[in-house]
């Protein structure tokens, strides 16, 4: 047997609720040497609690019930903390999905390197800066030599995810556990992690545990696939194997998820409703973090807003809505001028531009009931109240596919993500708007609840007939849902037209760069594209 | 509301239950009380008998009476001074952090104006100034005290504030009251809750120290901190007198202090 890391029959508990609860069923797992194994799922499949537990770890308020781990001929189950603490770091060791705030802010990055070989007797520190430097190199960093002595804060976000997988390389670990770390990335610094996890796994030969929700991007990397949900195993089989031939309905619908919608016809002479002029605008007053913007917002259609982050297609959102007033150009909406300031706004105007958010959670008052959360437009826009907004209110939990029976008296906290983000689609459609400004809506959503999100946002358009201002740095959202496409970079549109037109070759350098960066379905569409990205490098 | 009550810690189940029996005798004093509020009806510095439950205290009245009528008059006062304070202070705290900009400039720099002024000393000069009666005394008290609240609650209300779900009731149009009292108050409620206990203690320690330097509650109503002034001089004879009312004083501040370690732990999601 050459079996790493063997679990049998692993079972997880959480507390909640004043009793124990099963999260994972029993699942069994083996790793060797140099594998990549892929554990995937939607939030809740237990994926990471896996991974956790792979390391006898668990989160608190779970607690491993039953069954083995054994790495390397030791048992985990109820090792002791000694026994533990000489495992973890130097036989397997953990990235963490957000880089950020996994590193101590007030240290040196190399410094947090050499902590744990010198801890583990390993080396000495000056030795330790030696090999993190050597590490650096190897996963692409630039200026490896200095680049260690910079404050976490020095360095982008897919420096930080790398300068992670270089830390926990500091100890020479067997195995690794990649949890999501590329899920908080924009596309383009994803690619630069993923190619730093293939030169871990096939140039070192480590084998690792890859959990994440994107089946594109686990396809990559990982030799063999676990699908998981609800912490049972759905699918079990070779990348390839299970890419071609998914055996399980779910596992299909995790596949199918990015299929491309109908287009729709689109003339010159639909009416615009949404006409940007040359606008700009500032937080601080001396320099401008968008400018020069022109775009046409056509009724019943779609326009997707796409750029990394740091783009500034958020903050355009805030210039269009008046919450951050531009200092120059025109905003015409529904033939109209509007006044560049919030509070000069009439409510008519304010009814007819609604907005929905990333974070449904934040999005929603914690206080209060769904009831109150839908019914608020109605009586503030529409004086609608008492039995005739209870109808209505209902009649919109219908169209956002809930039961209003069962959802109109919750709190917004007793919802999950997707109910939520369900919930302020409600409260933007009560306000019967003309467009609705949607901001990253699904990027906070597990893929297979964004989908169904994405799903009733086009069909509810087909209805009503609104425009939405999609803002997304998701390529694939918006190859499904957009009719026109800009493009974002730093402040400024450099490309915008008909999806179509936009997609197809000729690019500017950066869309290709962008449309590039979306992974596909291939398990050998990374090595290519590093193969021809190096290549045209040298 | 009641299976909250029922998962309470007992720490937490004594403290409310020192409060319910301070407030219990507060209320039905006339009832409580053997003789009248500032009759006068024994000796000097009489021991405890079963005439005088608690002996009498510096001119002959029933301290057990006095100990009565004396928690009526400074929680009630405490509690009217603490619930003005948090108006206010929460009020404009709310709208400074709401509204932002000047308005909260303005009103910052006013409140640090106020604070920069040792409460005593303040309260001594405004309560020397316009003489001790009980609406001054809980005017003055429940401003500068307003000014704790302020701080707290513009800083809980900046949190708040800049939530999307504030941010889409702006988006909306809704007006400031609006956003201050759907929007904000109900989830600023708990940690301000937290603090209105612990704001009580410290107005009903204060209104204590005012009365035993002679301009809180003026005699002859009785109050807990003003009869430890009355009969300071009792300490030197060896008589026990003066610590009945200190020792109350000190047993509702453990009782609310309970109760509001209970709240802060509520309102925090810490776990024991």
């Amino acid at each position: 047997m050459d079996n790493l890391l063997e679990i049998k029959n692993l079972k997880l508990e959480a507390y909640y609720e004043d009793q124990w609860r099963p999260i994972v069923h029993g699942v069994s797992l083996n790793l060797k040497k140099g594998e990549v194994l892929g554990l995937i799922g939607e939030s809740g499949a237990g994926k990471s609690t896996i991974g956790l537990a792979a390391m006898g770890y668990t989160r608190q308020g779970c607690r491993i019930a039953s069954g083995s781990i054994n790495l390397e001929g030791k048992e985990l189950f109820n090792a002791s903390p000694e026994d533990l603490r000489v495992v973890r770091g130097s036989k397997i060791a953990y990235v963490a999905q957000s880089a950020a705030a996994s590193f101590n802010p007030s240290h040196r990055v190399i410094k947090q390197y050499a902590e744990a070989p010198v801890h583990h007797g390993l080396m000495g520190h000056s030795q330790a800066e030696k090999e993190a430097i050597e590490i650096y190199r190897r996963l692409f960093l630039p200026t490896p030599e200095k680049i260690g002595y910079r404050y976490p804060h020095e360095l982008s976000g897919g420096q930080l995810q790398r300068a992670m997988v270089a830390m926990a390389m500091s100890c020479k670990p067997d195995i690794i556990v990649f949890d999501e770390p590329t899920t908080a990335l924009d596309v383009t610094t994803q690619i630069e992690v993923l190619a730093a996890v293939k030169e871990i796994t096939e140039k070192m030969n480590k084998a690792a545990l890859y959990i994440t929700h994107d089946l594109a991007v686990v396809a990559q990397v990982a030799h063999r696939i676990m699908v998981l949900r609800n912490g049972r195993l759905v699918e079990e089989n070779e990348t390839r194997e299970l890419i071609q031939n998914p055996k399980e309905t779910y596992t299909r619908e995790l596949l199918n998820v990015r299929s491309l919608r109908e287009d729709k016809a689109f003339t010159d002479k639909m009416e615009i409703i949404l006409e940007v002029q040359n606008v700009a605008a500032t937080y601080t007053g001396d320099k401008n973090v968008v400018e020069n913007i022109d775009l046409n917002v056509r009724r019943g259609r779609t326009i997707a807003l796409v750029g990394e982050s740091g783009s500034g297609k958020s903050t355009l959102a805030k210039v269009i809505t008046g919450l951050l007033p531009a200092i120059n150009g025109s905003i015409k909406f529904l033939g109209k001028e509007l006044p560049r300031k919030l509070k000069d706004r009439k409510k008519q105007d304010l009814r007819k531009m609604q907005m929905i958010y990333q974070m449904p959670d934040t999005a929603l008052n914690p206080k209060q009931t769904v009831r109150k959360v839908i019914g608020r437009p109605l009586q503030f826009y529409f004086g609608i109240h008492g039995k005739k907004a209870d109808a209505r209110i209902r009649e919109l939990l219908v169209s956002i596919e809930l039961d209003p029976d069962s959802y109109i008296d919750r709190l917004t906290t007793e919802l999950s993500g997707g109910e939520k983000q369900r919930i302020c689609i409600a409260r933007a459609l009560a306000a019967e708007p003309d467009l609705i400004i949607c901001d990253e809506v699904t990027s906070a959503l597990d893929q297979l609840v964004g989908e169904g999100i994405l799903n009733l946002l086009q069909d509810l358009q087909n209805k009503t007939n609104m425009s939405y201002l999609f803002i997304t740095h998701d390529l694939a959202t918006v190859k499904a849902i957009a009719d026109n496409i800009v493009i974002m970079l730093q402040g400024k549109i450099i490309e915008q037209g008909e999806k179509k037109k936009v997609l197809a070759p000729p690019h500017h350098e950066y869309t290709d760069k962008l449309l590039a960066s979306v992974p596909e379905m291939d398990p050998d569409w990374l090595d290519k594209l590093l193969e021809e990205r190096a290549s045209t490098f040298i | 509301m009641l299976k909250l009550l029922k998962q309470s810690p007992l720490s937490a189940r004594i403290g409310m239950g020192i409060v319910l029996l301070n407030c219990l005798v507060a209320v039905f004093a006339p009832l409580i009380a053997p003789f009248g509020e500032t009759k006068v009806v024994g000796d000097v510095w009489e021991s405890f008998s079963p005439q005088f439950y608690l002996g009498t205290d510096h001119i002959g009245r029933d301290l057990f009476t006095r100990m009565v009528y004396g928690a009526r008059n400074t929680i009630a006062l405490a509690f009217i001074t603490t619930i003005l304070s948090f108006l206010f202070g929460s009020l404009l705290g709310f709208i400074a952090a709401a509204k932002g900009g000047w308005t909260d400039q303005l009103l910052s720099r006013v409140i640090d104006i106020l604070m920069a002024f040792p409460t005593l000393i303040f309260a001594l000069m405004i309560l020397s100034v316009l003489g001790s009666s009980i609406p001054t005394l809980i005017f003055t008290i429940a401003i500068l005290d307003s000014t704790r609240v302020y701080r707290l609650s513009r800083a809980v209300a900046m949190d708040i504030e800049v939530m999307e779900f504030v941010e889409a009731a702006r988006l909306r149009g809704e007006g400031l009251w609006w956003i201050i009292s759907h929007e904000i108050l109900p989830n600023a409620l708990p940690p301000l809750i937290a603090e209105f206990g612990l704001r009580f203690c410290f107005v009903f320690l204060f209104i204590a120290s005012l009365s035993f330097l002679g301009l809180g509650l003026q005699p002859p109503l009785a109050d807990w901190g003003g009869m430890v002034r009355e009969n300071a001089g009792a300490i030197t004879f060896g008589i026990y007198i003066p610590l009945i009312p200190a020792g109350a004083i000190a047993f509702l501040t453990v009782g609310v202090n309970l109760v509001v370690d209970w709240f802060l732990h509520l309102s925090s999601g810490l776990h024991e």
